[in-house]
C-alpha cells in the first residue's frame, strides 16, 4: 500500500468475511490466503443466505449440505467455512484434515474461514455450535469427515457422468476422480460445478474410512495459518476496516455498576484534534473521532463524575472497599457444610477409625485472560437496515442473537464476521459487561456511521471477566500403612457459571469444583463440597477452567498425604491407581519419557540443587500427568523441564496436539510463578502488562510430550495440558524446600511461606 | 505535515506530532499487519525496523522518525534477513494465535541482521516480546536455526 488508505472499502474486502462473494472478491481471498491468484474461479455456490438463521432452519442436518462449507475451485484449491473459530489452537488445520481425508483432497490446499452463523454449523453433537471447553474435534470429527465423504460421492458421480461409466469402476487420488481401466483422470476442480446439481447422498449413505487407510488424520501436517501469521497477513476483528468508519475509544467507570453523570469537561473535549463527538454509554463514556488515536487521548482527558446506583442489588456491582486481600479472608473464614459436590462411602466414619489425620488450606488467585489482542467490534449499519458486526467471539449464535436484540434488527438482518481471534483463552464468550459489541452497536447507530471500538489494555483490564480465586480447606484420614483411606475438600469459592448468572444455579457449578471432584484415585471415603461465596468480581472462563486451580490443590495435598505417609509421591498414585489401567499406563509413560522418575534432590551438571515434581489431571475428556524439574537460586524459581504424558483417547494431528501442550504448560507455569489480579479499593492494581506479570522468554520451560492414544472416546486437546503443570511445579519445590506450596502464584511470597 | 519512509515508499501524513508510529501505520497507511497490545512498550507485539533497528511503536511519536527509513511485517520479505527468518517461522511452525507473531518476526530480524550468529545470551537480550501462547521455545529454535546452530540450549 502506498497511499493512505482510500475510504472506498477497499480494505474490507481482505476480511475474511463468509458473506456472498463476486468473483473478483474471491480472487482476492485467494490471493490472501497463498493460492494462485490467476486461477479461474468455478465450484460450489455458498448459499450463505440460504443456510442463515432464517424459518428453514429446521430442515437443516447440520454438517450435511455440502455447498454451505465446501468451494472447490478450477484450480483445485478447497474453501472450507469452518464452524469453529480460529485463535491459536489450529483448528482450521485439524479441520482440513478431517473433511480432507474423506474428501480425498490435501489438506494444503485448503483454505479455510470462520463459516457464518446459521444451523449447517450447529455441528456439535449436542446440537450446538461454539469453540470452548476443548471440545470442537472431539464433538464433530464424525460429521466432518461424514461431510468430506459426501462430497467425495458426489464428485464421484459426477466423474462418472462425465466419463461415461459405472461409478463403481472410479475411485479418487488426491484431488482427482480417476477412472484406472482406461487411464482417465478428473480433477475435482473441473467437475465441482457438475457434483454441486447432483442431489446429495443421503449422510448415511456413505462410509467412512477405516483408519488404517488414513492419509492426513493422525500426521503432524502443517498449519494452513501459519505463513500468514509470520508476515502479518492474517486479519483479526482489531485490523477490521470498512468505507466511512470512525473509531472510537472507552473510559469505562472504574467499578462496576457506577454510571456516567456529568463530563467536566465536555467542551474542551469536544474541541480536541479529530474529535467527532462524545457519547455516554452504559457504565462508559466514548469519545468518536476520525482516528484512534485522537478519540483515545481525548476520552482519556474526560473528567467523569460517577454515579453510584440506587440500586445495589440489581447487577453485578463493586463496592469502594472490596479488595483481594480482604476476599481471601472472607474465603478462609467461610464456614457450614457447604453444598455437596461429590461423595463416596462413609467419610465421617472413615475419619474416626483414621490412624492420623492431616489438614491443609489451599489458596488461588484473580486471574486476567490478557490474550494479547484487545477487545474491539466494527459495527455498520447498511442503507437498507442491516447490520454488520466484525467482532472477536468464541459462540456466533449467541452473539448474533444479543446484537440482533440490542440493535433491534431482525436476526436474519444481521451479519456476524468472526473474525480471527488474537488468542482468547476463554476471553470471547458472551459476558454481560465484558465485550465491545453493545458498544460498538450503539455508537454506530448514535452517529449513522460505521464504527470501531477499540479497548485499550487499561480498559480490557477493568472489564476482563477473571478466573475466580478459591480457597480450599481439606482433611485426609490415613490408615495404619500410611495409605489414605478418607479425603474431604471444602472450597469456598464462586463458580465462573456462578459468577456470569450473578446468582447460585439451582444446580451446583460444575466448573467451579472440577479438578478436585472427578479425580480417579481409590480413595474410598469422599466428601467434597463447596461453599458458595459471592465476589463482587466479574468471573469468566480461563484455560483449563475450574481444573486451571483445582488440580493444583488437590495434587499438592496429595503430594502432603504421601509425605504423612511415607511414600513416594509417584508410587502413591501408582498405587491408588492400579487398578486403572489407562492412568496406570499414562503414569508410567510421563516416567519413562523423563527418563525414570527421579524427585531428587540432586545436584545437576551445572551445579544447581534441582528436585521433580508429579502430578495427574482428567481435563475435558483427556487425561494427562505431568512432571516438572525445578530449581531455587537466590529464591528465585527456575523450571527447567516439563515432561507431560496426554491420552486424549485418539488424535488428529500430533503435532498441533504438541503445540497445545507446549502453549497450556506456558500457562500453568505462569499460572504458577507470576500471575495474579489483585483488587484494592474496588479497583484492579494493575491496569497493563507492567504491573501484570505474564510469562516472559526467558522463564519459560523446554517441554517434552508424549501421547498416548488408548482408543478410548476422543478428549480435548486445547486446554488439558495446563491443569498438572502448576502442581507438578509445586511439588517439586516442596520436595526442594521440604515445605509445601499451598498458594499460587509463588512471586505473592505465600507460596513458599 | 510529516513525511514518512515506510516499505521504501514515501508518505505525507497529516497527524499530531505526538501520535505513537503504530496508529499512523495502523490507521493512515492501512498496514495492519503491527499490533496493538499494550502500547506502553511492555509487549512487542508494535515492533517495527527503523534504519534496521527493532522500535516499539507505541510509544514512537511520529515526529521523530520523520525521514528514516521504516520497516514493517509487510515488508519484511523484502529485507533477505527477513524472508530467511518467515521462512524459519513457517518452518518450525512458530505462530499459535499469531497476534504476536509480526513482532516477534521483527525482532528476530533485527537480531539477526546485527549478528549472524547471537548466542543464547544474545537471543535473551533481543528476543524479549511477550507470546500469551508460549511459542517462546518453539522462537528460539527458529532462531538458532537461523544462526546455523544446534538445537535449543534451555
Amino acid at each position: 500500500m502506498t497511499a493512505p488508505l482510500p475510504d472506498d472499502g477497499s480494505a474490507a474486502e481482505a476480511l475474511p468475511t463468509g458473506a456472498p462473494v463476486n468473483v473478483s472478491r474471491r480472487r482476492f481471498l485467494m490471493a490472501s490466503a497463498g493460492a494462485s491468484a490467476g486461477a479461474f474461479v468455478l465450484g460450489f455456490g455458498l448459499p450463505i443466505n440460504a443456510a442463515r438463521a432464517d424459518g428453514t432452519a429446521t430442515a437443516v442436518v447440520p454438517g450435511t449440505r455440502v455447498p454451505a462449507f465446501l468451494e472447490i475451485r478450477a484450480d483445485n484449491t478447497v474453501r472450507l467455512q469452518c464452524p469453529f473459530v480460529e485463535g491459536g489452537q489450529g483448528i482450521f488445520t485439524a479441520m482440513a484434515q478431517l473433511v480432507g481425508e474423506e474428501l480425498d483432497a490435501d489438506p494444503a490446499t485448503f483454505v479455510v474461514e470462520n463459516a457464518p452463523v446459521g444451523p449447517d454449523y450447529k455441528v456439535m453433537v449436542n446440537g450446538r455450535r461454539g469453540t470452548g471447553g476443548s471440545s470442537s474435534v472431539r464433538t464433530s470429527h464424525l460429521t466432518m469427515r461424514r461431510l468430506g465423504a459426501i462430497a467425495r460421492a458426489m464428485l464421484l458421480t459426477a466423474g462418472a457422468q462425465s466419463m461415461g461409466v459405472p461409478v463403481g469402476e472410479l475411485t479418487t487420488e488426491p484431488g482427482h476422480v480417476v477412472h484406472a481401466r482406461t487411464s482417465r483422470r478428473l480433477a475435482y476442480g473441473a467437475l465441482a460445478a457438475q457434483a454441486l446439481d447432483l442431489p446429495a447422498p443421503a449422510p448415511d449413505s456413505v462410509t467412512l474410512k477405516d483408519k488404517s487407510r488414513f492419509r492426513w488424520i493422525g500426521k503432524p501436517l502443517a498449519r494452513v495459518d501459519v505463513r500468514a501469521k509470520s508476515t502479518g497477513r492474517a486479519m483479526y476483528a482489531i485490523d477490521a476496516h470498512v468505507a466511512g468508519m470512525l473509531h472510537a475509544a472507552i473510559q469505562h467507570a472504574p467499578r462496576l455498576g457506577l454510571e456516567p453523570g456529568t463530563i467536566r469537561n465536555a467542551d474542551a473535549i469536544r474541541a480536541m484534534h479529530g474529535v467527532h463527538s462524545v457519547h455516554t454509554l452504559p457504565g462508559a463514556v466514548a469519545v468518536v473521532a476520525e482516528r484512534f488515536w485522537h478519540a483515545r487521548r481525548a476520552v482519556e482527558a474526560a473528567q467523569v463524575d460517577w454515579i453510584e446506583p440506587a440500586d445495589k442489588t440489581a447487577m453485578r456491582y463493586m463496592p469502594a472497599d472490596f479488595s483481594t486481600e480482604a476476599h481471601a479472608k472472607l474465603l478462609a473464614s467461610a464456614s457450614g457444610p457447604g453444598e455437596m459436590a461429590e461423595t463416596a462411602g462413609d467419610a465421617a466414619t472413615a475419619f474416626a477409625g483414621a490412624a492420623s489425620v492431616i489438614t491443609a488450606s489451599y489458596q488461588s488467585q484473580f486471574l486476567n485472560h490478557a490474550q494479547l489482542e484487545p477487545p474491539s467490534t466494527l459495527a455498520r449499519f447498511n442503507p437498507d437496515g442491516s447490520l454488520e458486526v466484525w467482532a472477536p467471539n468464541q459462540s456466533p449464535d449467541a452473539f448474533l442473537a444479543d446484537i440482533a436484540a440490542r440493535a433491534g434488527v431482525a436476526p436474519d438482518r444481521v451479519t456476524l464476521h468472526s473474525t480471527m481471534l488474537g488468542g482468547f483463552f476463554g476471553r470471547h464468550f458472551k459476558y454481560n459487561t465484558a465485550n465491545p459489541y453493545p458498544q460498538a452497536i450503539a455508537l454506530a447507530k448514535a452517529v449513522g456511521r460505521p464504527v470501531k471500538v477499540i479497548w485499550t489494555r487499561e480498559e480490557e483490564f477493568l472489564r476482563d471477566t477473571l478466573r475466580p480465586m478459591a480457597l480450599v480447606q481439606f482433611r485426609a484420614g490415613l490408615d495404619a500403612a500410611g495409605m489414605p483411606v478418607a479425603i474431604e475438600a471444602i472450597s469456598a469459592c464462586e463458580g465462573p457459571g456462578e459468577g456470569i448468572a450473578n446468582k447460585r444455579g439451582e444446580k451446583l457449578d460444575a466448573s467451579a469444583l472440577e479438578g478436585v471432584t472427578g479425580k480417579q484415585y481409590a480413595i474410598p471415603h469422599r466428601h467434597i463440597a463447596q461453599r458458595y461465596v459471592k465476589t463482587p468480581i466479574t468471573l469468566g472462563y480461563w484455560r483449563s477452567v475450574g481444573h486451571s486451580m483445582n488440580d493444583f490443590f488437590y495434587e499438592c495435598f496429595l503430594d502432603e498425604i504421601a509425605v504423612k505417609g511415607g511414600k513416594d509421591p509417584y508410587e502413591l498414585r501408582l498405587h491408588l491407581l492400579a487398578d486403572n489401567r489407562r492412568l496406570t499406563t499414562l503414569l508410567r509413560a510421563v516416567a519413562d519419557l523423563s527418563g525414570g522418575w527421579q524427585p531428587g534432590p540432586y545436584t545437576a551438571p551445572d551445579g544447581s540443587r534441582r528436585a521433580r515434581g508429579i502430578a495427574m489431571s482428567s481435563p475435558f475428556g483427556s487425561e494427562t500427568a505431568a512432571i516438572a524439574e525445578v530449581s531455587i537460586d537466590q529464591g528465585q524459581v527456575r523450571v527447567h523441564t516439563i515432561w507431560q504424558a496426554i491420552d486424549p483417547g485418539s488424535i488428529v494431528n500430533p503435532a498441533i496436539v504438541a503445540a497445545q501442550v507446549m502453549s497450556a504448560s506456558a500457562l500453568g507455569l505462569s499460572q504458577v510463578l507470576c500471575e495474579q489480579a489483585v483488587y484494592r479499593d474496588g479497583m484492579p492494581i494493575a491496569r497493563n502488562l507492567d504491573g501484570y506479570a505474564i510469562l516472559r522468554p526467558d522463564a519459560m520451560a523446554q517441554v517434552h510430550t508424549r501421547i498416548v492414544e488408548s482408543g478410548e472416546k476422543m478428549g480435548g486437546i486445547g486446554e488439558p495440558g495446563l491443569p498438572a503443570v502448576p502442581p507438578a511445579v509445586a511439588n517439586a519445590i516442596a520436595r526442594l524446600t521440604g515445605k509445601p506450596v499451598r498458594a499460587m502464584p509463588l512471586s505473592s511470597g505465600k507460596g513458599l511461606a | 505535515m510529516i513525511r514518512l519512509h515506510v516499505n521504501g515508499t514515501v508518505h505525507t501524513i497529516d497527524a499530531l506530532g505526538e501520535t505513537p508510529l503504530l496508529w499512523v501505520i495502523r490507521d493512515d497507511l492501512g498496514l495492519t499487519g503491527t499490533k496493538y497490545g499494550c502500547g506502553i512498550a511492555q509487549c512487542g507485539a508494535c515492533s517495527v525496523m527503523i534504519d534496521g533497528v527493532v522500535t516499539r511503536s507505541c510509544v514512537t511519536p511520529v515526529e521523530s522518525v520523520a525521514g528514516k527509513a521504516i520497516t514493517t511485517i509487510e515488508a519484511v520479505e523484502h529485507d533477505p534477513v527477513g524472508a530467511r527468518v518467515v521462512e524459519a517461522w513457517v518452518r518450525h511452525q512458530v505462530p499459535q494465535c499469531g497476534y504476536c507473531q509480526s513482532g516477534q518476526v521483527m525482532a528476530a530480524t533485527s537480531l539477526i541482521k546485527g549478528k549472524a550468529h547471537p548466542t543464547d545470551a544474545d537471543i535473551d537480550a533481543a528476543m524479549t516480546n511477550l507470546c500469551r501462547c508460549g511459542t517462546y521455545t518453539t522462537i528460539r529454535a527458529a532462531v538458532h536455526d537461523l544462526a546455523g546452530a544446534k538445537g535449543a540450549a534451555a
